[in-house]
């Protein structure tokens, strides 16, 4: 009787997990089917122009995607400006600088910053960082810098700006984090190469890690920039949620992960829904191909490293 | 001026700036803890813990089912992800050093990188339709799907680690691979999965868009698993979009809740992980 | 008449400690300019942390001390007000594996050292580099393709890139630890003529745990055991007439 259940357990015990893995695999699959088959609806109605239509418009049925995908670029790439060099600058401070006990400590703070969830950043958005910057940074830049399209016209406090400002916030975690630990693996052997030419702490850090880890820290950086792409809560609450497609910096705008946030349950009709479901694939295409355009990046560093 | 000075101002100059972007970035977090703290202290009463939303104008509204309701949709996520990411963590760890392995992982990986308002959509195509309504269930799915990446992969890690003489030590006494596997390697690397069903557990208690369209809120108790059920920071955001400043305040509230929640956690999660590596 | 040997590098009883461990018992070593001095022992005697004190590395690492002097010209390089970086300008390294930027040509590696230094005119980065690769050996091999990565070499070519490199800023002192450790008999013969070539104009110190190496190339030996200098002389004299019995059971391969 032992003999039968060992010869039998084993197996199943494999069959079982194996089955239990596979299902995450089928459920993406059958996701993904079912989103492309609900947004039919919408792709046979508007086919490629849904991605250069500037209208969008739930009572004539008219939707188009370029608002949106305007959006969600600008506001990522305003984000990318700000939190890339911070960020670089934090994993070099971390991990060639800093003494170990300030790396655990600053490590940690920053860690606290990635815990803390989306609605959470939206809600200091609305009532911290939107009126701090309505009454203090946007009537500056208004006055002194009002020439550039930029920061023309009426500032809000809310709108892109602020988005792409809380954003920045949201991704520095993600970039600095990255892009320490590969710093953190680049061999001794190449930091000494430079030290005994007598290169200072700033020249050994340029020459042996950062010319060393590029290619590891763009893909860090498409990391953040697809998490910023992704982003819904914070970003529904500070853009405004207009539709438009505006040059300065302190109009409202709006993202295809707010539209969806703000509008899904209000879709009356198939076509509304199907439409909204369409910019879901969209969305999703877009952070599907960043992150995997990151990771290769990154891996091809370990690699290296390894 | 001497070469040699040139290079030492040049490199204060860079360290100072690394330290710089280090001291920025602790600005807002600084900035966030304070607000949070101030402002939910100020709003946060025995009313917001006992009762459930009152109309506006109305005080001594809470937020009683909110909380009760993420609790139950956390509870629910973890009954059906958790034995298909451990054990599927498990099936990778031991017996996924193969191409399907590798299509498992890449799947994993594809699926944690998806905005979580997206898995709203497919929770909303997979229940909400068909059940013709917002859900507590539909919602647990939604938090479940970002569960399983997390889990899956820490739980493979976590095994990994286990040291390869104490499966081929018990094997080697006639135990089952699958007695092994349980009673051995899982229970050694319980500490470091716990970690991260934690972590897990510490990221979707904060997950709002997911449960838009999902588990919808409720400004009453749910009535039914398969009804409408309110949650914390559905609440929260709900209120915090409102123009009413009691609401205002009350969403601080909930944002205080949440933020200790999710950071009790979080360093729960930390001691139980310094702990386990006391076992190798 | 006598001969006067001028010392280019002078130890006065240096310790070094990794922490609480000593690893370095009260060096006094008086090293000879334009000589080869070899640094023999049995692992863990301190021999590399020893060469690593006269370039300023060893208190790189967390955790390092250095206590007492190293007189560089008769300049104590150790004093407090001294900067590490123009030591190393003075001092240069040769490591056991070699570490040529992967990211830089091979003119990029050899001039990088020059470049750190604020040259950049052309005509003398060229001029330099040629004349380090010839120095080292290695311009034939090379000279038509300077611009390929200095990685893509073979690992005698690479280490032999890397005595370009710390050739090109021009040192006074060339250490070298254990240079042909992870080198094929050929190489390593072909960096031994370029030890011998290299000595008409640099002070060289070689730490190795290849006697016969050391017997080979090297003018004076020092003998390190358990963090101490147990006997420095002459190679020839160490090799055939050792005073100290532990030189000799170590020489005879009682223990190694």
């Amino acid at each position: 009787m032992n003999k039968k259940w060992i010869k039998l357990i084993d197996p199943l015990f494999m069959r079982t997990t194996m089955i239990l893995a596979v299902s995450i695999v089928v459920l993406v699959v059958i996701l993904l089917f079912s989103m492309t088959k609900q947004s039919m609806l919408s792709i046979h109605k508007f086919g490629l122009h849904f991605l250069f239509d500037s209208v969008w418009n739930p009572v004539t049925e008219k939707f188009g995607a370029l608002p949106f995908i305007y959006g969600t670029f600008v506001s990522s790439v305003l984000a990318l400006l700000i939190a890339v060099p911070i960020s670089l600058g934090i994993a070099i401070y971390l991990s060639e600088i800093a003494p170990l006990w300030i790396r655990q400590f600053l490590g940690f703070m920053v860690e606290l910053l990635a815990a803390i969830p989306s609605i959470i950043y939206g809600m200091w958005g609305i009532f911290v960082l939107s009126p701090f910057l309505r009454e203090f940074v946007q009537p500056f830049l208004c006055k002194y810098f009002g020439f550039l399209p930029i920061f023309k016209g009426q500032f809000y406090g809310v709108g892109m700006m602020t988005a792409g400002i809380i954003l920045s916030i949201m991704i520095i975690p993600t970039i600095s984090s990255v892009s320490k630990d590969i710093f953190l693996s680049v061999p001794l052997d190449q930091r000494e190469a430079a030290m005994a030419l007598g290169a200072t702490q700033w020249e050994t850090i340029r020459l042996s890690v950062l010319k060393y880890a590029k290619t590891g820290v763009i893909g860090a950086i498409i990391l953040g920039f697809g998490r910023a792409v992704g982003e819904t809560m914070a970003v529904t609450m500070v853009i405004g949620n207009k539709p438009e497609i505006a040059i300065s910096l302190f109009a409202p705008s709006y993202t295809i992960a707010a539209l969806i946030a703000n509008e899904f349950t209000e879709a009356v009709n198939d076509l509304y829904v199907s439409a909204l479901i369409e910019m879901g694939l969209i969305l999703f295409a877009l952070t599907f191909a960043l992150n995997i355009i990151a990771k290769l990046l990154i891996q091809s560093i370990s690699g290296k490293l390894r | 001026m001497n070469i040699y000075k040139k290079r030492k101002i040049v490199n204060k100059i860079m360290i100072t700036i690394t330290v710089l972007c280090t001291l920025i970035t602790l600005v807002p977090l600084i900035s966030i803890f304070i607000s949070v703290i101030s402002k939910g202290i100020l709003s946060i009463n025995i009313d917001f813990f006992l009762n459930i939303p009152k109309p506006v104008g109305e005080p001594g509204g809470g937020m009683s089912n909110a909380i009760v309701g993420s609790l139950i949709l956390i509870g629910l996520s973890c009954l059906w992800a958790l034995p298909l990411a451990i054990f599927g963590g498990v099936y990778l760890a031991e017996f996924g050093n193969n191409k399907l392995g590798a299509i498992i992982r890449f799947t994993a990986d594809v699926l944690s990188g998806v905005p979580s308002i997206i898995i709203g959509i497919f929770a909303y195509l997979f229940f909400v339709l068909p059940m013709k309504s917002f859900s507590a269930i539909s919602g647990a799915f939604a938090l479940g799907i970002i569960m399983l990446p997390i889990v899956m992969r820490t739980t493979e890690e976590m095994v990994k680690m286990v040291p390869n003489t104490l499966r081929e030590a018990s094997l080697a006494l006639g135990i089952s691979r699958f007695r092994t596997t349980i009673s051995i390697v899982l229970k050694t690397a319980m500490p470091g999965i716990i970690t991260g069903i934690m972590l897990a557990i510490a990221r979707i208690a904060g997950e709002t868009a997911p449960l838009l369209f999902t588990a919808f809120g409720n400004r009453f108790w749910h009535q039914g698993l398969d009804k409408p059920i309110a949650a914390l920071p559905l609440q929260i955001f709900v209120y915090a979009i409102s123009p009413f400043d009691d609401w205002h305040r009350q969403a601080w509230a909930g944002t205080l809740v949440l933020i200790s929640m999710i950071f009790i956690i979080n360093l729960i999660s930390r001691k139980v992980m310094k702990s386990s590596y006391k076992i190798y | 008449m006598e001969n006067v040997i001028v010392c280019k590098i002078i130890t006065k009883n240096l310790n070094a400690y990794f922490g609480n461990y000593q690893v370095l018992k009260n060096i006094n070593l008086s090293i000879p300019e334009k000589k080869v001095t070899a640094i023999i022992g049995p692992s863990g005697c301190g021999k590399t942390t020893l060469v690593r004190c006269m370039n300023r590395m060893h208190e790189v690492t967390p955790g390092a001390k250095v206590e007492g002097e190293i007189l560089l010209d008769g300049e104590n390089i150790l004093a407090k007000d001294v900067e590490p970086i123009e030591i190393r300008r003075k001092v240069g390294m040769v490591f056991q594996k070699s570490n040529p930027f992967p990211t830089l040509s091979i003119y990029d590696n050899v001039a990088v050292g020059l470049k750190l230094n604020g040259i950049r005119k052309k005509y003398i980065l060229n001029e330099v580099v040629e004349t380090s690769l010839k120095h080292a050996g290695l311009w034939d091999e090379v000279k038509d393709r300077l611009n390929i990565a200095g990685a893509s070499l073979s690992g005698g070519q690479q280490q032999r890139l890397c005595i370009a490199r710390a050739l090109a800023i021009k040192p006074e002192v060339i250490l070298f630890d254990e240079p042909c450790a992870s080198l094929d008999p050929i190489s390593t013969k072909k960096i031994e003529e370029l030890i011998l070539e290299l000595k008409k104009d640099y002070t060289i110190i070689i730490v190795t745990h290849n006697m016969q190496q050391a017997a080979r190339i090297s003018d004076y030996t020092a003998f390190m055991y358990l963090g101490e200098l147990i006997e420095f002389d002459n190679t020839e004299k160490i090799f055939t007439v050792p005073k100290n019995s532990k030189t000799e059971d170590y020489l005879s391969g009682k223990f190694g």
